[in-house]
């Protein structure tokens, strides 16, 4: 199945293969990362899916290359960013890429600003380090990056504190976009924020990926936000895809029993009386993974090799797959095998 | 002769909480009214800032009311004095949003679930008190052994069930759930939800449930207020809520939420601005500056709180005046 990542390589934003990334601390080997495999088409969206500790943040920091390192090593793998490896990049080489080529967002917004110093220093100190432009052309275009993120210019001279969460969501946005990078990470960039504002933040992420054209990794745990704004979805559950496919495949075309697991939480806002099925159990502990696939402890369907085999991939088209014991390639297509 | 209408078990009147700050008094709850029905959960939804934890612990008296009246089970709780409190908490719980800093990381699991029965001196039997611990450890799915664990060792999803046991040892009429999922993952949160709902079924319990996920409200509740900067600005049974909700700032809410399904596309409200400070609100609609439907008269005054159809109560003009109409 390498077949289809050759051909089509320049249209791939971000091709991540087999990347194998482990945390060693004193309490053992934290195996974050075992396997990933995500690609990221030119001006397209991929979500990126899952719950606490599935390794979704340490993916986003390993393509900055700010995975840190003790403890975190990149153990094998490949990253390639349009094209280029960025495994072998120096130091250097990578703080030319950081923000120019590839921008992520962080979460919380509160803690990802400087708070001495005011927002538009924050924007130009990326423009500059970027462009050989004067100081004060760099605060010029720091301000036109705030009126594009809809904040008045004028307020750049304020200091994080005196915008609300909403607001510095809007300043990181900024930052983020201020050198126009081709690829931008959003880490659950609205998850600190109310769903009206989120509504707002999320209109005006849609607004300036079409106006760039910027290709989109979104980190999220929300499959209401997915809907929204991707185009295609990765479900990872520890440290591994484990179903991938275009927004129709994963939500009306459901195979892996984790991700129907995803929706059975969700309560249905049109059905208030169902009972939720909640998926039993915890996540695995990333320092001692369970045997086979992961999943099995938790899984409804469970099978005897669920535990003893690692489950291959199993493609229904050559965008959607999954792996999981369940299929074989013909119930695959057909589905029906579990209860979504 | 007409049969007496069942006492609510929880009654609020005209309550009011504000904080004085330094830039002037700031109305964090102002001039809320509200009862429960025994055995039914009310849920109370807003943004950051409009007030609802404020609420809870005011219901409580773990803050001082300013003004206004909480009654439970008939009695005025608000005018009883600190012992006399002191004892009516155990009727009255509270689970707190989040899990990691409400429980002291000095205690363990057994030990965090039995301080309330022993300050409360319900259980003096040493024996006796770890039977009961044990007992609501099972009752809300905590294993056994981890009787002797401590919080750090534990996850999200343990860390709120102790929360909960906490709550339920004392055998309360009635909980203030404030957030109790929102730290949580969803696969997570709909344990807890659920072990929530079953607990109300076989005990009893009547909750208050303040949240600002909207899906989880519309799960749990019975009836729903939504609240804005220190109001009631709307309040309904579930159903009616969602399907015929009327303020604008509640049919902004409910259209900013992201469905997860493709087929269900709900025509988006986009609110401009945020939401104004809470010290000093002029006498306006407080919602007045980031209202679509704004009207001169918004800006001036009021409106009231007024019953549009059984038990749905709405505060905005445009809603008045069809009431007027009939």
């Amino acid at each position: 199945m390498d077949t289809s990542s050759d051909s089509n390589v320049s249209n791939l934003a971000l091709e991540i293969n087999d990347l194998v990334v482990e945390y060693r601390t004193y309490e053992g080997v934290v195996h974050a990362l075992n396997g990933m495999n995500i690609q990221v088409e030119t001006g397209k969206t991929l979500g990126l899916v899952g719950e606490t500790g599935a390794g979704k943040t340490t993916t986003g920091l390993s393509v900055l290359r700010l995975v840190p390192d003790p403890p975190g090593i990149i153990l094998c793998g490949k990253i390639k960013l349009n094209g280029e490896d960025i495994l072998a990049k120096t130091e250097k080489e990578m703080q030319k890429i950081r923000g120019k080529v590839v921008s992520m967002i962080f979460q919380d917004p509160m803690t990802s600003l400087n708070p001495v110093m005011t927002v538009e220093e924050q924007i130009a100190e990326v423009i500059e380090h970027h462009e050989s432009i004067t100081k004060e052309q760099s605060i010029k275009k720091a301000r036109e990056m705030l009126e594009l993120v809809g904040i008045a210019g004028t307020r750049g001279n304020e200091y994080p504190h005196q915008f609300s969460g909403g607001m510095k969501q809007r300043v990181v946005i900024a930052i983020a976009l201020a050198c126009s990078p081709s690829l931008l990470i959003a880490d659950e960039p609205t998850t600190a924020l109310d769903v009206t504002i989120q509504a707002q933040v999320l209109e005006m992420m849609k607004n300036l990926r079409e106006k760039y054209k910027t290709s989109m990794l979104m980190i999220t745990h929300d499959l209401g936000i997915v809907a929204e704004i991707c185009d295609m979805v990765s479900i990872v559950y520890a440290g591994r895809v484990v179903e991938h496919g275009t927004l129709e495949d994963i939500f009306d075309n459901t195979r892996h029993p984790y991700t129907e697991g995803l929706f059975n939480s969700l309560p249905n806002l049109a059905d208030r009386k169902t009972k939720l099925k909640p998926i039993k159990g915890l996540m695995p502990d990333p320092s001692n993974l369970p045997a086979g696939c992961p999943f099995h402890p938790r899984c409804g369907y469970v099978l005897d090799i669920c535990n003893k085999e690692k489950p291959q991939k199993i493609y229904r088209t050559d965008k959607h797959y999954t792996e999981c014991h369940l299929y074989s390639s013909k119930s695959m297509v057909e589905g029906k095998v579990i209860g979504r | 002769m007409s049969k007496p209408q069942p006492l609510p078990l929880i009654e609020a009147k005209n309550l009011k909480k504000y904080f004085k700050t330094k830039r002037g008094m700031l109305h964090a709850v102002d001039d809320v009214s509200f009862t429960i029905e025994r055995g039914k959960t009310l849920g109370i939804v807003g943004e950051s800032g409009c007030g609802k934890s404020t609420m809870g612990r005011t219901i409580l008296r773990l803050l001082e009311p300013t003004a206004g009246q909480v009654y439970f089970e008939g009695e005025e709780i608000t005018a009883f004095s600190q012992s006399q409190m002191y004892k009516k908490r155990k009727d009255i719980q509270i689970i707190f949003q989040d899990p990691f800093s409400s429980l002291n990381p000095r205690k363990t699991v057994s030990e965090a679930i039995s301080e309330p029965l022993k300050i409360n001196k319900i259980i003096t039997n040493k024996e006796k008190r770890m039977e009961k611990v044990l007992a609501v450890m099972d009752l809300v799915g905590l294993a056994e052994r981890l009787a002797n664990t401590y919080p750090h060792e534990l996850d999200g999803g343990r860390r709120q069930r102790i929360g909960i046991a906490r709550a339920l040892a004392l055998d309360p009429k009635f909980i203030v759930c404030d957030e109790p999922v929102s730290a949580l993952d969803v696969s997570i949160q709909a344990q807890i939800l659920n072990l929530m709902k079953e607990l109300q079924e076989t005990l009893g319990l009547t909750y208050m449930f303040i949240t600002h996920d909207l899906s989880v409200v519309n799960h749990f509740s019975d009836e729903i207020a939504v609240m804005y900067l220190g109001r009631f600005i709307e309040k309904a049974p579930a159903e009616e809520l969602f399907e015929n909700p009327i303020h604008p700032y509640t049919k902004a809410l409910l259209s900013a939420i992201p469905m997860p399904n493709l087929h269900h596309k709900m025509q988006r409200i986009l609110l401009s601005g945020e939401v104004a400070s809470p010290i000093e609100p002029p006498s306006a609609c407080r919602f007045a500056p980031r209202c679509n439907m704004c009207m001169e008269k918004c800006k001036v005054s009021e409106p009231a709180f007024v019953e549009v159809s059984p038990g749905h109560y709405v505060s905005c003009f445009l809603a008045n005046d069809k009431a007027r109409e009939g």
